[in-house]
């Protein structure tokens, strides 16, 4: 009974792969430990389905080494395969089917027999709302039943480690909640969960661990208050009413918060971080002092706003350079596949 | 039906429970993994399930020989022969043949269709006997290729065909046919990997496939042309398989052109089946 091992799912050192030109991977090295959820974070084109599809052996590595448990994705990857279980970002299930179909052909597929098969397939769609639409073809059911449909496919035989590349992405807040309440219940039965996202919100939601990916590697490593921390613990946000205030506000809130402000590209908007790690105060009381400030100063403050760094924001402080979607190198990686 | 129950399309929305997730996430014995043989079999289910539910990926096995037969029977027959009935005794087998191997390059373009949508991911990762997926799927389409077989019989049977061979000779043409096909299948899940789209898939079929099936002895006896055209008519295996489909039908047999046939089918099976699992492997 002590298939999942205690010590670390995934190990990785050194991981490079190209796509002509492109460098997808650049010397990834990654620590999993086993039976948590571990969050890949990082935008469009950063390596992080390239990364996934390696540790889940679609992919050889032109460099470096990764094990599974253990197992090499390169040399034995059939150990691996037994193991896992992969959410792709595209269909992973066949569109024509129906659901009841789909799950009975995998199920059949990892050896069930077809008795055993109908029934796991009719458990599971039971447990995730799916029994109404059992019968009805993959390509007729909404984004959320779509993603459940994916995730039920994923764990037919409870896998030991399941890839989740970028599961929310496309639902709407209410099917992105429905997926993290599944994801909390199968990782809380021991199942680790490798999930990559561009949202720091999901990656902090569920991830025990981060890692923040950029160009191919892993710029930055920890638990979600670790990396914000490192980062400030916020933003804040704000819009004045006469635009030809602004150099005057940016002056005092930089005095006020000793931090570089941004000016936005909107004439009246200005944000600055706060919360900085080594800081004396924390964010709100910083906010505060510079909203103090500035009424001094007679500048008037018609929005005002605290939050969470943002993904672009934790980017720009880890890199010095946004997270931009980088949409084209992702068109490079397409059609280098 | 439960859906005749339902008066409103809303869906009632989904509150994942804990309890019912935990039934089944409970990590139950490992079943043993499935044969070479019965995963492929179960990739080929797959396949049927795929007509059934879209019944139109048909019309390319049923219309399209149908047509086939009808137009070249009454564009050459009147020409090539005494009649149009008397060409197709000559000519049935050989449109037999041209029909089900231009259906090979579906395999390619689904294959294709299959990659670009992601559901190989899924396939790719499980632990099953490698080739299993695309094996499967050429099984599926064996069963197309026979269905266009048996169309393009009966209507040869309805235009006036009538083959010496009998039944049983008539079953072994077409068992010939679906070796060759279904070994010849591996060029196009070959090319169905390695191009980008499905249209370049088509192209490179049409291409592979025109003179293939034109330049041989499908339409005329080889005797009627050129000598360098002959060469290439005599080495084509559709001319082989021509010639042992024609004879086993007539009651006879042509065991070196059966023997060629044979020797291609393994050749294609082992070159294209290798090349076409190391690109799937390394994908």
């Amino acid at each position: 009974m002590n298939r999942r091992s205690t010590g670390l799912a995934i190990e990785a050192e050194g991981l490079t792969r190209s796509f002509g030109e492109t460098r997808a991977l650049a010397g990834m090295d990654l620590r999993v430990p086993a039976g948590t959820v571990y969050g890949l974070l990082g935008p469009n084109g950063a390596g992080k389905t390239t990364a996934v599809r390696v540790l889940a052996t679609l992919l050889r590595p032109d460099g470096g080494t990764a094990r599974v448990f253990g197992h090499d994705v390169v040399t034995e990857a059939d150990k691996v395969r037994s193991r896992v279980s992969l959410t792709g970002q595209y269909a992973s299930v066949d569109e024509d089917l129906t659901g009841t179909e789909n799950l009975v052909l995998l199920a059949r597929l990892l050896g069930l027999r077809k008795p055993a098969a109908r029934e796991r397939a009719a458990a599971l769609l039971a447990a995730f709302g799916l029994t109404e639409a059992s019968d009805r073809q993959v390509k007729k059911y909404s984004g959320g039943m779509r993603r459940r449909i994916d995730i039920a496919a994923s764990i037919l035989n409870t896998p030991d480690l399941l890839f989740l590349d970028e599961p929310t992405t496309g639902l709407d807040p209410r099917s992105r909640n429905q997926v993290w309440e599944i994801v909390r219940a199968v990782v809380s039965h021991g199942t680790t969960v490798l999930l990559t996202t561009q949202y720091l919100d999901e990656a902090d939601q569920l991830a025990g661990r981060i890692a923040v990916v950029d160009h191919g590697r892993v710029i930055a490593e920890g638990t979600p208050g670790e990396l914000k921390s490192s980062v400030g613990s916020g933003t804040v946000h704000l819009r004045l009413r006469e635009p030809n205030q602004r150099p005057q506000a940016e002056l005092v809130l930089r005095e006020a918060l000793d931090v570089p402000v941004q000016l936005a590209a909107d004439p009246v908007a200005l944000t600055a971080r706060v919360g900085e790690a080594g800081s004396d105060l924390d964010a709100s009381a910083q906010a505060a002092r510079a909203l103090g400030d500035l009424a001094r100063a007679g500048i008037v403050v018609d929005d005002f706003s605290l939050g969470q760094p943002s993904l672009d924001e934790v980017f720009l402080a880890l890199t010095d350079h946004p997270a931009v979607s980088a949409d084209e190198r992702d068109d490079e990686l397409e059609a280098a596949r | 039906m439960s859906e005749t129950t339902t008066t409103e399309r809303a869906p009632s929305v989904y509150v994942p429970s804990a309890e019912a997730l935990a039934t089944v996430l409970a990590p139950g014995a490992r079943p043993r993994r499935p044969s070479a043989l019965g995963a492929s079999l179960t990739f080929g289910w797959r396949a049927l399930l795929k007509i059934k539910h879209v019944p139109e990926q048909l019309f390319d096995v049923t219309a399209f020989p149908i047509i086939m037969v009808l137009m070249f029977t009454y564009l050459f027959g009147g020409a090539l022969a005494d009649s149009p009935r008397d060409y197709l005794q000559f000519f049935l087998p050989g449109i037999m043949v041209t029909s089900v191997v231009m259906i090979t390059m579906y395999t390619g373009i689904g294959l294709n269709t299959d990659i670009e949508k992601g559901i190989f991911d899924r396939f790719r990762t499980l632990p099953v006997w490698r080739p299993a997926a695309l094996v499967g799927m050429i099984f599926g389409d064996v069963l197309r290729y026979i269905l266009a077989a048996l169309v393009i019989l009966g209507v040869g049977l309805a235009l006036g065909f009538r083959p010496d061979g009998g039944v049983a000779g008539v079953a072994a043409g077409i068992g010939l046919l679906v070796v060759f096909s279904f070994a010849f299948s591996w060029v196009w899940t070959f090319f169905g990997l390695i191009l980008r789209s499905e249209k370049s898939v088509m192209g490179v079929s049409m291409m592979v496939l025109f003179p293939l099936t034109f330049l041989s002895n499908v339409f005329v006896e080889p005797s009627t042309m050129p000598g360098w055209l002959q060469a290439f008519v005599k080495v084509n295996p559709v001319t082989q398989l021509v010639a042992s489909v024609r004879a086993v039908m007539a009651g006879e047999s042509d065991p070196s052109a059966t023997m060629w046939l044979l020797a291609w089918s393994v050749g294609f099976v082992l070159v294209f089946g290798t090349l076409t699992m190391y690109k799937y492997n390394r994908r």
